[in-house]
């Protein structure tokens, strides 16, 4: 392993630990229930963008419909705590996971429909399916129509109650960051990769493309469908528009577009800085629709100045930053023994 | 010599345009076919349908007597019959490594595939090893897209030969090449057929093909029109006839 | 089942189903030519209607002269969106930037509109708007008779600009085959640019229309767009005459549900059939099979 990349993933690794720490540490020390009710919805954001990119940034599908996942989730948590008899409390947390299976199930109809089709047919078809289930929630009987359904609300006073609900959604995302991470190195992953690439010719190749990108949209629906269970029982109430709300759509999908498509810090740092502006903007302004152009015209400016997200375009001003002061030996160009080359190229 | 890969009496029509008429072609194990043709006369098309990426109305295609008509291109590839396309595709946004690593094939669950990194170190050294034959060891980690054209052509060839295919078919592979280039390619070719790899090469360079191939079929306006040793087929009227009547500049 | 009540239901279909024809042409011709979904057509449309509001409202103009306005300026505003935003997208990717693009135009466009308008739901109102005609037992409002003749007026004016100009011989060859259309010198851009352009001046009337015989907000646009671009896939995209088939047939198979079962499942109806459809056709019911590049 050469120098330079030792030092890049130590780099990383270090970067990594941090993060964990002020995830950890956030709420004991910003305590103020403003700060970590808008921590957590930031949360629940990063964790629906995140996972939102496995797919869509990796295979170049976008899908605009995972708004569905994310009220199945919600639906899903106060339907089977409220039928279950489930105590209000850290037992409803319990739902969470099976909030998102089932989500992962109603992907997979969806998935089979939708994925049959070339990439703008596909977006339309996630759009339909999304309104088909806000109509049905709106409408059936055992969702309670349009006044919605009330997960129990756990008797905790304000602080520990935020405090409560950071955690988990904190746990929440550090697994689906580890998922993410894990489907980005494998070779599954790179499948996903090829097919964003060309999709034709990674079926010439062997990749079953079908298989592959119904998996990865089942995968993308589990976490969000987490979110939308977490974001459900913290409210404690859902209403149909709310859990299945297009504008989620697009804010996931601009989140993880602003801090750049397939990488897996983007989605993060896109969620953190949009959804925390669009909260405090919302506390300090009231309710108001500007934040929508605010949302627009920051998209329509990375597209135009930074068009592969800040991420990668940060990544690439360092690289070529480091190019220039190191001089041209730190790249893997060198002519070396294949023994050389194999660890190079082992390492990314 | 048996027949490896052999399409017969195919035929296709895009709209109202027949490409192929009743077209046959067979190649037989360990040999080095070639395909050629003025332009329009339906090569690529004739490839598209024996790799699975268009249907054709009637026709069979064969691999080593089991019919592969209905095949999609991945099984088509899985089963060992690997191809070019005419404009050299790669994947532009990975490293050449990860090119090669798409094409090794593994038989596992979807689960294993997710969970393990892609490309065990016996893969990745295979992968290097592929790409020092074909003389882009140094470049592995560079992203496919910076390649220049000639080393593009390599790269896609590489990524099939990893997957160790028993049939190669080349969609023009010296298009665009310079000439030392072109003999690099040929001796690979020559090399690799020497192991064991049937091929059946699309071309437009008429040195190339009559000095590589063993066998000759030349396609016009959709049909077959002959077939033979490269001698043959370069005395054959039929031929010159197509391509003098076509618009074709090509020395034969 | 009442058989007046169904008859009217088909009427109303028909009437309202030719103005969403209208605005699906546009959409589906900016995506024939451009290779683009423009997402913000929905927005588009209640942006016509609100700029059909001020002319009313504030100015005095009637609805339909205020149209002598709006064409012209949609007309430029979709060949600014095309030149400013459309033509900086990469070949890669297009499919998706192009709706991520289209998308933020949408809600930017919805901003603006709620901070001008506020959220409250408004109407256009004329003189017409709220009388009927009363024809062989049928009480058929005078603006959805006019908005559909508006529609045919229109629709007709483009069958004409694609059929007999040599700028539509330009789009139709670009809707069949770009290559080949650049190839032949056709001056590519300019196609571009006046087909979006094109699909855009026809919201402004649709909009018109859409906002004198519904009730609208900055938001409709969602609702609006859900609905076009159902109508557009279903047909297949890149049809034009598709497009105005079955958006008569969605709408009116809407209209005619509300009355048979319910107005609450016939749009749940809408989209179902969209996806039924789509299960046995994935390209549309006109759409080519051919393979497009992505």
């Amino acid at each position: 392993m050469t120098a330079a990349v030792r030092a890049r993933r130590s780099v990383r690794a270090l970067l990594v630990v941090i993060a964990l720490a002020i995830l950890g540490v956030f709420p004991l020390v910003f305590s103020n229930p403003t700060t970590t009710t808008i921590a957590f919805y930031a949360l629940i954001f990063m964790v629906s963008a995140s996972a939102w990119n496995m797919f869509s940034g990796s295979s170049g599908y976008i899908a605009l419909g995972h708004a569905v996942y994310f009220g199945c989730g919600a639906y899903a948590l106060s339907l089977l705590a409220n039928h279950l008899g489930v105590a209000a409390g850290w037992p409803v947390f319990a739902l969470v996971p099976v909030a998102g299976i089932v989500a992962g199930l109603v992907a997979i109809p969806a998935g089979l429909i939708a994925l049959r089709a070339r990439r703008h047919t596909f977006v339309v078809i996630t759009i339909a399916w999304m309104f088909i289930f806000q109509l049905a929630a709106s409408n059936l009987g055992f969702t309670g129509g349009t006044s919605g359904l009330q997960p129990p609300t756990p008797l905790w006073g304000i602080d520990t109650y935020n405090r409560n609900f950071y955690y988990v959604a904190a746990v929440v995302l550090v697994l689906t960051v580890v998922l993410t991470w894990v489907v980005r190195r494998s070779r599954f992953g790179l499948q996903l990769l090829t097919i964003r690439d060309d999709e034709e010719r990674a079926r010439g190749l062997g990749v079953r493309v079908v298989r592959v990108k119904l998996i990865a949209f089942v995968l993308s629906a589990i976490p969000v469908g987490m979110a939308g269970a977490m974001y459900a029982y913290f409210l404690g109430q859902i209403f149909p528009q709310f859990a299945f709300d297009p504008l989620f759509d697009l804010s996931i999908a601009l989140m993880a577009f602003i801090g750049g498509l397939g990488t897996l810090a983007g989605p993060l740092l896109g969620a953190l800085v949009l959804e925390s502006l669009q909260q405090y903007f919302t506390v300090q302004y009231g309710a108001s629709q500007a934040y929508l152009i605010i949302y627009g015209v920051l998209f329509l400016v990375v597209v135009l100045l930074l068009p592969r997200g800040v991420i990668p375009s940060v990544e690439e001003l360092i690289g070529r930053w480091r190019t220039r002061s190191a001089g041209s030996d730190a790249g893997p160009e060198e002519p070396g023994r294949t023994g050389d080359v194999v660890k190079a190229a082992g390492v990314r | 010599m048996s027949a490896l890969l052999e399409a017969e009496g195919v035929c296709k029509s895009f709209g109202g345009l027949q490409a192929l008429t009743d077209t046959s072609l067979s190649v037989a194990q360990g040999q080095i076919a070639g395909l050629i043709g003025p332009n329009g006369s339906g090569k690529t098309t004739l490839f598209n349908v024996m790799t699975g990426y268009e249907r054709c109305h009637s026709g069979e295609i064969r691999l080593n007597g089991e019919s592969i008509t209905r095949a999609p291109p991945e099984r088509v590839f899985a089963l060992g019959v690997g191809r070019t396309f005419q404009i050299t595709r790669l994947f532009f946004r990975l490293t050449v490594l990860e090119n090669i690593l798409v094409a090794t094939q593994r038989h596992e669950g979807w689960i294993r595939s997710v969970a393990r990194r892609a490309g065990s170190d016996a893969e990745r050294r295979r992968a290097v090893e592929m790409l020092e034959f074909v003389g882009l060891g140094r470049l592995a980690a560079r992203p496919a897209g910076e390649l220049s054209y000639g080393q593009r052509k390599l790269l896609e060839l590489a990524s099939l030969l990893v997957a160790d295919p028993a049939v190669l078919l080349l969609d023009e592979p010296t298009a665009g090449v310079n000439p030392t280039l072109i003999n690099q390619l040929s001796e690979r070719i020559r090399e690799l057929n020497r192991a064991g790899k049937t091929f059946l090469v699309v071309e437009h360079n008429m040195e190339f093909v009559m000095g590589l191939c063993q066998q000759v079929t030349v396609l016009h306006q959709g049909r077959t029109l002959v077939t033979g040793t490269p001698e043959q087929v370069r005395a054959d009227p039929a031929v010159l006839d197509a391509y003098l009547g076509g618009a074709d500049d090509d020395d034969l | 089942m009442n058989s007046t009540a169904l008859a009217k239901a088909v009427v109303d279909g028909i009437l309202t189903g030719g103005v969403y024809a209208l605005m699906a042409a546009g959409l589906t011709l900016i995506f024939g030519v451009m290779d683009i979904i423009n997402i913000a057509q929905g927005a588009l449309i209640v942006l016509g209607a609100y700029m059909s509001y001020v002319l009313s409202v504030h100015l005095g103009i009637d609805l339909f002269l205020g149209l002598f306005i709006t064409i012209p300026a949609f007309f430029v505003l979709g060949v600014g969106i095309e030149w400013a935003f459309m033509r900086r997208l990469r070949d890669q990717d297009r499919a998706a930037m192009s709706i991520l693009v289209t998308y933020a135009v949408a809600i930017i466009i919805e901003g603006l509109l709620s901070v001008i308008f506020g959220v409250n739901f408004v109407q256009l109102h004329a003189s017409y708007t709220d009388s009927t005609f009363h024809i062989l037992g049928f009480y058929l409002p005078y603006i959805y008779v006019f908005g559909f003749l508006l529609a045919l007026v229109l629709l007709g004016a483009m069958y004409y600009l694609l059929y007999h100009t040599h700028f539509g011989r330009g789009v139709r060859g670009s809707l069949q085959n770009r290559t080949a259309a650049e190839l032949i010198g056709v001056n590519v851009n300019r196609v571009r640019a006046l087909s979006v352009g094109i699909g855009v001046a026809v919201t402004a009337a649709g909009g018109m229309v859409f906002g004198a015989t519904n009730a609208f907000n900055p938001s409709s646009g969602y609702d609006l767009i859900s609905r076009l671009l159902s109508i557009v896939i279903l047909a297949g995209l890149g049809s034009i005459g598709g497009a105005l088939i079955a958006a008569l047939f969605m709408v009116t198979l809407e209209d005619v549900v509300a009355v048979l079962w319910s107005p609450v499942w016939a749009t749940l109806v809408y989209y179902a059939s969209l996806i039924v459809v789509l299960s046995f056709r994935p390209n549309g019911l006109f759409g080519k099979a051919a393979v497009r590049a992505q």
